[in-house]
């Protein structure tokens, strides 16, 4: 749908405009000496918040097909669109993984190999038959790992199911493939679990190189116990191997892959009562004020303050008049020991009302969707059922939990994702479980979105929801999804899939206004009925953008430089190499000393408005100085300039980032 | 057509300048794409991606053969028992309830219709019987719609179906709801009036202990399902099944926080 080219007029001003912008930027590129002087004072980088998209949003009214539907973009490119190997076509393609130049693609009927060299135009490796749903891959080293959890999914392969409850044919878990010869991968060994893996994610710890862990999660009913002994469906109370409790940590010997064997399932939800942090709202919170206003009573309850109710106050202060052997009607002074006991007595009280209670009553969150794990920074989130959880891995084989949020618009967690530095977590709530079309028009923009949280000192504090928001149609099954950070450095960019609401690419760098900055989208599989497909996943990987579709194959991006981003800041993304990537292993990005680099964050002091326009124009021309010299004429102009920043870093509005581009300066002098 | 070629060309330039300057939004690009594709790299023709589609549609048909009567009376069963909790949800608003019981209750509306929506196609695209709805204020009457004979298979190359026109050209049946009454979770009669007269606080401790109650009942009804041979192996069954099961545990979880929290825990 191109609705631009229903105004014409519109389409000539933006060429003009257009030809003025690249002739200004061929000029500021070209010129070695001068910077243009009419961006010698103004800024001509606009803060994104006060961008503008397309308008109306071109995603509405896409028309229907499956390798003809219409199509939009905006501020991306896309390389190719490859469908599927004919074995594949009609089953749903689910998770990537990457390492090296391939992308591995999981298929609810196996997982294809491509060989990404050439994002224009990939290559079908291996196509490998192997069903079971979700087939969600990890790989590390030679080994590549694929989920299974379907009842259909078999140890041999085998495409003719399984057709009893309990059956020695049937593989839920993990399967093991070693692809050190990548043209045909090995199927080495299994590990059984008890739901089944709908996803995993491997753990590579940094001080054990002899050994990854798999941490599965399962999401569907555990299976009977005559067919995978120890599973236990009962609640933990009832009995203590209860399999509903857990997640479950596969050790692998990377020398002996074929030993690889659960290690640990540890029970990191029992106990989890916390309710709602962020979910009291605004007039939530007022009552509470207006409770403590009054004199009442509010126990501090995990975090979360509780109005005590008059009963329970009387009970307490029975108790308090007892435990002095007192009697008749509490004093002032016992009144005064409840305020000082109240949490702790409230809490108490929970813990044995709690105790007290039997199946299906206040029983946690009892499966992981899907767990991110940080290796860097020794977190973890778990996107588990109502909860969000924030885990400590700095032991892998024992996560432990240290916080958990709940959404009071009862999201169901699927994914989580951290920005670069560990401080912002984002979760995707997967309403309707990925099959559902939850982004119509009639769709509240909080379900079936992000929910942002800021990690400050271990707890996770709400910032704001992001959703996709070009209202779908009926037929397009539409919901947050899986995605990945993009390495812009200084900001927070993330791709992200949404069925066959497409795929967009948003800033987060200030989590309480998430900013769309490119998309794609096309129409729906067909006008008539829902089928599903659209993306599963894009990830960002070694300069590309890859998306796994679930009903037309993979495609392949590359962002475009724009008004949001910078040619500078996507120089320096591309400056980021990964050798392998799982989207679940979430690696930290590092990036190594570039000119690029330097202008990305010169772009970023520009546009947010951090420091002077001459001072950044100064900068600027010494860059392209010392650039254009070399030896130790290069080094003393980047030592000089450096010096400049750091006189000027008092001066702006961001010391920090002005400080990084002359670390930045150092190493190039260095270098 | 003309200039929107013209842009594209704009575009490459600008994004040849390595400039830092704005660069106008563009979302006629996928003009570019087609012209890869055109390009025929490696994309298969267009002859070769219609005989991909026509695989595709196939498959699909195909995938849509194998199930068993369990996951026909799940499907059956379950429809209705959503429809109970729409019955249940849609009290909220009128009854005063409080703003995080209209909340949920929203949301399992929204969640419940659209999941009687799928799983009347799952039964319709399979020749069944489907049960139709239709709630009258408390009151629910399921009607069924009976399979055409050329509904089956195979005329709908596309699997294309009008939901609009789903009543047209079905024999309708009136079903005898007596028969829900052994579905776990199924609220009496008596129980909903009882939910429908409260109000505000009354009604939020009534309908999160009654829906706490269905919820189960769902629960259960999967576990039921997975515990018969060959049932949920089909895709969209075992996916329908898995949802349900993942979400209404969830919702479980939260509906017994909020009770502690009315009921002054």
């Amino acid at each position: 749908m191109y609705q631009s080219s229903t105004n014409p007029l519109s389409g000539v001003l933006r060429i003009n405009l257009m030809l003025i912008a690249a002739l200004i930027a061929l000029m500021g590129c070209a010129s070695s000496e001068t910077v243009p002087s009419e961006r010698s004072s103004e800024p001509s980088l606009t803060l994104i918040h006060e961008l503008e998209r397309p308008s109306p949003d071109p995603r509405v009214g896409l028309a229907a097909g499956l390798f003809n539907a219409e199509e939009t973009i905006w501020n991306l490119r896309l390389l190719s669109t490859t469908p599927s190997p004919e074995d594949f076509i009609g089953s749903w393609n689910t998770d990537l993984a990457f390492k090296d130049n391939y992308a591995f693609q999981g298929s609810y009927n196996g997982f294809v190999v491509w060989d990404i060299s050439n994002p224009a135009n990939p290559e079908v490796v291996v196509d490998f038959l192997c069903p079971a749903s979700q087939s969600d891959v990890s790989v590390y080293g030679d080994l590549l790992f694929v989920s299974g959890e379907g009842l259909e999914g078999r140890l041999d392969c085998g495409t003719q199911g399984v057709d009893s409850v309990v059956s020695e044919e049937r593989l839920r878990g993990i399967r093991i493939f070693d692809i050190s010869d990548i043209r045909n991968p090995e199927y080495i060994h299994n590990v059984q679990t008890c739901r089944g893996s709908h996803t995993h994610s491997v753990l590579v710890d940094p001080n054990d190189d002899e050994n990854v862990y798999v941490y599965v999660s399962g999401s569907a009913p555990v299976r009977p116990e005559d067919e995978l002994p120890g599973c236990v469906s009962d609640f933990p109370d009832e009995d203590p191997e209860s399999a509903l409790f857990r997640i479950e940590v596969i050790k692998v010997p990377l020398a002996n892959p074929e030993l690889a064997e659960i290690v640990s399932s540890p029970r990191i939800f029992e106990g989890l009562d916390a309710p709602p942090r962020h979910g009291l709202a605004p007039e939530e919170q007022a009552v509470i004020d207006r409770a403590i206003e009054q004199g009442r009573f509010v126990a501090n309850y995990g975090g979360t303050p509780r109005i005590v109710n008059d009963g329970l106050v009387r009970r307490f202060l029975a108790q308090i008049v007892q435990e002095r052997d007192g009697s008749g009607e509490p004093t002032q002074a016992d009144s005064t020991a409840l305020r000082e006991k109240l949490d702790y007595m409230y809490t108490d009280f929970m813990e044995e009302r709690l105790a007290a209670r039997g199946r299906g009553l206040n029983v946690g969150p009892n499966q992981c969707h899907d767990i991110t794990l940080y290796p860097e920074v020794g977190l973890a989130g778990g996107a588990c059922e109502g909860y969000g959880l924030l885990l400590d891995i700095s032991d892998p084989a024992h996560p432990v939990r240290i916080d958990a949020v709940a959404d009071s618009n009862f999201a169901y967690w699927h994914s989580a994702t951290f920005n670069n530095d560990g401080t912002t977590v984002l979760f995707t709530d997967e309403w309707g479980g990925g099959t559902q079309p939850k982004c119509r028009e009639t769709d509240p923009y909080e379900w079936g979105a992000n929910a942002i949280y800021t990690i400050e000192d271990g707890k996770m504090v709400f910032q704001s929801y992001f959703k996709m928001d070009a209202p779908q149609t009926s037929t397009e099954n539409c919901v947050a999804h899986n995605g990945s950070m993009l390495p812009i450095p200084g900001r927070d960019i993330m791709v992200q899939s949404w069925y066959q609401g497409g795929i967009n690419v948003f800033d987060f760098t200030d989590p309480a206004n998430p900013v769309e900055i490119a998309y794609h989208d096309r129409g729906p599989i067909s006008d008539d009925r829902l089928e599903v497909g659209g993306s599963w996943s894009i990830y960002w990987y070694n300069g590309v953008l890859v998306n796994s579709e679930i009903a037309r194959g993979l495609d392949i991006f590359e962002l475009l430089p724009s008004e949001f981003v910078t040619q500078n800041e996507i120089d320096a993304m591309n400056t980021v190499r990964m050798d392998y990537f799982n989207p679940q292993g979430q690696p930290m990005f590092h990036w190594p000393a570039s000119f690029a680099l330097a202008r990305a964050y010169l772009d970023q002091l520009e546009r947010n408005r951090d420091m002077d326009m001459r001072a950044i124009n100064t900068i600027r021309r010494g860059l392209i100085d010392a650039e254009g010299s070399s030896g130790s004429s290069r080094e003393s102009l980047l030592l000089q300039l450096a010096g400049e920043l750091e006189n000027h870093a008092a001066s702006t509005n961001n010391a920090d980032k002005v400080m990084r581009i002359t670390g930045v300066l150092k190493d190039l002098a260095e270098g | 057509m003309f200039y929107r070629l013209f842009l594209s060309l704009t575009v490459v330039l600008a994004a040849a300048a390595c400039s830092t300057t704005d660069q106008i939004h563009d979302h006629d690009q996928s003009h570019e794409h087609h012209q890869h594709s055109e390009a025929g790299i490696h994309a298969p023709d267009t002859g070769d991606l219609s005989a991909l589609e026509e695989l595709y549609w196939s498959r699909l048909q195909e995938s849509r053969m194998n199930f068993t009567q369990a996951d026909i009376d799940f499907m059956t069963d379950m429809i209705v028992h959503h429809a109970q909790a729409l019955i249940i949800s849609r009290l909220a608003p009128e009854n005063n309830a409080s703003q995080s019981v209209q909340t949920l209750a929203a949301r399992i509306i929204n969640a419940q219709d659209d999941e009687i929506a799928l799983m009347q196609k799952w039964l319709r695209d399979r020749g069944q019987p489907v049960p139709i709805v239709h709630i009258h204020g408390l009151e629910l009457h399921v009607e069924m719609e009976m399979p055409e004979e050329s509904m089956a298979h195979g005329e709908h190359g596309h699997g294309h179906h009008q939901d609009e026109d789903r009543h047209h050209g079905h024999n309708m049946h009136h079903h005898d709801m007596s028969h829900h009454d052994d579905m776990p979770g199924m609220l009496t009669q008596e129980q909903i009036e009882h939910l429908a007269s409260l109000n505000g606080r009354d009604f939020d401790r009534y309908f999160l202990k009654y829906m706490i109650e269905h919820h189960d009942g769902a629960v259960i009804m999967v576990r039921d399902l997975f515990s018969v041979d060959g049932a949920a192996n089909d895709t969209e069954a075992f996916e329908l099944a898995s949802d349900i099961h993942a979400e209404q545990v969830t919702e479980i979880n939260r509906m017994q926080q909020m009770l502690d929290a009315i009921e002054g825990l």
